[in-house]
């Protein structure tokens, strides 16, 4: 893997922020975007563009037929029985979503969603929802102190047989832990429970094999993938999502309509209600068949050697803690400096064109369970070079002369 | 170091080295001011008499402009009347919320050289909220 030259697929990474050369270390909130993903959509308004599903026309048809390749291309990046298995969604938000709001409505009061500590908002608020709504049990299986599930705690919120529905996340967004999905799949299965993977940052970083992991739900969204924004996909077994309601109505999502009533499509057009991100979904088709030509086996080296460095150079900052040390962690690393405030730390990073995030990466709960207000986080792509962790770390030092 | 301005000499001592801080004996109202965006928080505590804010202190968790921004706040409108301390409040937020190209308009007449210190966080929009949450907590106390 030649970093210099994947670089110069990136037209953004040789801007310059307040004169500084740009190092951006935030892909985990949103990745950038390489050329071909660019062109890609650029070409298909320039040339291929019409409604979807609808017209008889050539332009119509060229359209239709690059949205439904995109959907083939998710479905093999996922490893998926079935194209039909994939739905297109805005975000991975809104694919949990519409799992809570369908799926959800098929749970009986008293029955129990089963989340982690470690959730982000997207995998937290619509269970919440649901148990507002609908009376079901939603239960939090805590994390070791490390950062990693606690499995013992796990099995005995699992024990008890009223686990419907486990919905954990494959990567922490803010503590880089990637949880050990088959076991978390075998322990839900033995308990009679489905279970729903959020993959938006597991995908990013390490083959999926959806099948392999023997998920029932899972779900990635396509701007953290190198693609753009405005397109996420669900993926779900065939029969769940056959037996589950429709999302919102429409448009493409009905086989019939009449004033008295509707027959809904067959999957996955029976959740695709209205004119989908079209343009969007293509996009995310060529950045999977770019991630792909990179190859995962690469990818993760590279980000192991990544995250290993930064691991090694980062605690040299005085004052500086890294957050959790999870047994197996992804380009993700938290830290708090003593007696600077990240949002300080963001400022003065940023005047010196180092992209970070600070706050409390939407895991509030988290946060509180880790005991801190907020955290500063660099989060690595395929783009990112030892180089500018070592900028990071150099400017981190002069922050913290400068503080205190 | 770089990108340093906003940081002020009299923001940086005031976030080490608080002189408002705590809480003010015989409060007559309270107001808390949250940013849900980073955690911060001010707890405000005054004491207000007919006369106006006869004391006022705060207890501040967050970063280094929000810490200063409190306590220079509580400086600022101590002594003040209730109508005096709320204008050095629109003053303020108006000071910098308004774009630079709109600057002629914007009043500073009143503002003591405390409060003229975040000038140079105009050009940090995204740190705006940092400095105006005490005050949005002090017009709920003064409210």
């Amino acid at each position: 893997m030649n970093i210099s030259e994947i670089r110069s697929q990136f037209p953004i990474l040789s801007q310059k922020v307040h004169g500084k050369p740009l190092v951006f270390l935030d892909s985990a909130a949103s990745a950038q975007k390489p050329d071909v993903v660019i062109d890609s959509m650029a070409n298909m308004m320039r040339s291929e563009y019409a409604n979807i599903h609808r017209g008889l026309h050539w332009m119509s048809e060229r359209a239709t037929e690059a949205y439904e390749v995109a959907r083939s291309r998710v479905a093999s990046f996922l490893g998926a029985a079935s194209r039909e298995e994939i739905v297109f969604t805005r975000n991975s938000t809104e694919a949990i979503n519409l799992v809570a709001y369908t799926y959800g409505s098929l749970l009986k009061p008293g029955q129990v969603v089963l989340i982690s500590e470690m959730e982000h908002h997207a995998n937290l608020v619509p269970w919440q929802m649901l148990r507002d709504r609908t009376g079901i049990e939603l239960r939090v299986t805590p994390i070791t102190d490390d950062g990693d599930l606690d499995l013992d705690a796990y099995g005995q919120h699992l024990s008890d047989g009223k686990v419907a529905l486990v919905a954990i996340t494959h990567m922490s967004n803010v503590l880089g832990t990637i949880t050990p999905a088959e076991r978390l799949v075998a322990m839900a299965h033995d308990a009679g429970a489905k279970i729903l993977l959020d993959g938006s940052q597991a995908v990013v970083h390490r083959k999926t094999d959806v099948q392999k992991l023997g998920a029932d739900f899972y779900t990635f969204t396509g701007h953290k993938l190198y693609g753009p924004t405005g397109i996420g996909v669900l993926w779900a077994r065939r029969e769940l999502l056959d037996a589950m309601p429709p999302f919102m109505g429409g448009g493409d999502m009905i086989s019939s309509v009449t004033f008295e009533k509707s027959v809904w499509a067959p999957v996955p057009a029976k959740f695709e209600a209205g004119t989908p991100a079209i343009v969007e979904a293509v996009g995310l088709g060529t950045a999977i068949d770019w991630v792909e030509s990179i190859g995962y086996e690469a990818i993760g080296a590279h980000e192991a050697a990544l995250t290993a460095h930064a691991l090694r150079v980062l605690p040299d900052v005085p004052g500086l803690s890294i957050v959790g040390a999870p047994r197996e962690r992804g380009g993700v690393i938290s830290f708090t400096m003593e007696d600077v405030h990240p949002h300080d730390i963001a400022t003065l990073l940023d005047r010196n064109g180092i992209a970070v995030r600070a706050g409390h990466h939407c895991a509030e709960p988290l946060m509180h369970r880790l005991g801190l207000t907020a955290t500063a986080r660099a989060s690595f792509g395929i783009y990112t070079t030892e180089d500018e962790i070592d900028v990071l770390a150099e400017t981190l030092k002069r922050i913290r002369q400068f503080f205190v | 170091m770089d990108g340093t301005s906003c940081y002020d000499t009299l923001i940086l001592a005031r976030s080490r080295k608080p002189e408002f801080a705590g809480i003010v004996e015989n409060a007559t109202a309270t107001a808390q001011g949250n940013n849900p965006m980073c955690g911060d928080r001010v707890k405000l505590s005054l004491r207000a008499t007919d006369k106006g804010v006869a004391g006022i202190r705060h207890e501040t968790r967050g970063c280094a402009i929000c810490q200063a921004s409190a306590d220079l706040m509580a400086e600022a409108v101590t002594g003040q009347s209730v109508a005096a301390a709320l204008e050095l409040g629109r003053q303020f937020t108006d000071m910098l919320e308004t774009p630079s190209a709109m600057d002629s308009a914007v009043e500073r007449g009143n503002l003591p050289a405390g409060l003229l210190a975040f000038q140079p966080l105009r050009t940090h929009r995204s740190r705006l909220r940092c400095a105006t949450l005490p005050w949005t907590a002090l017009g709920e106390a003064l409210a």
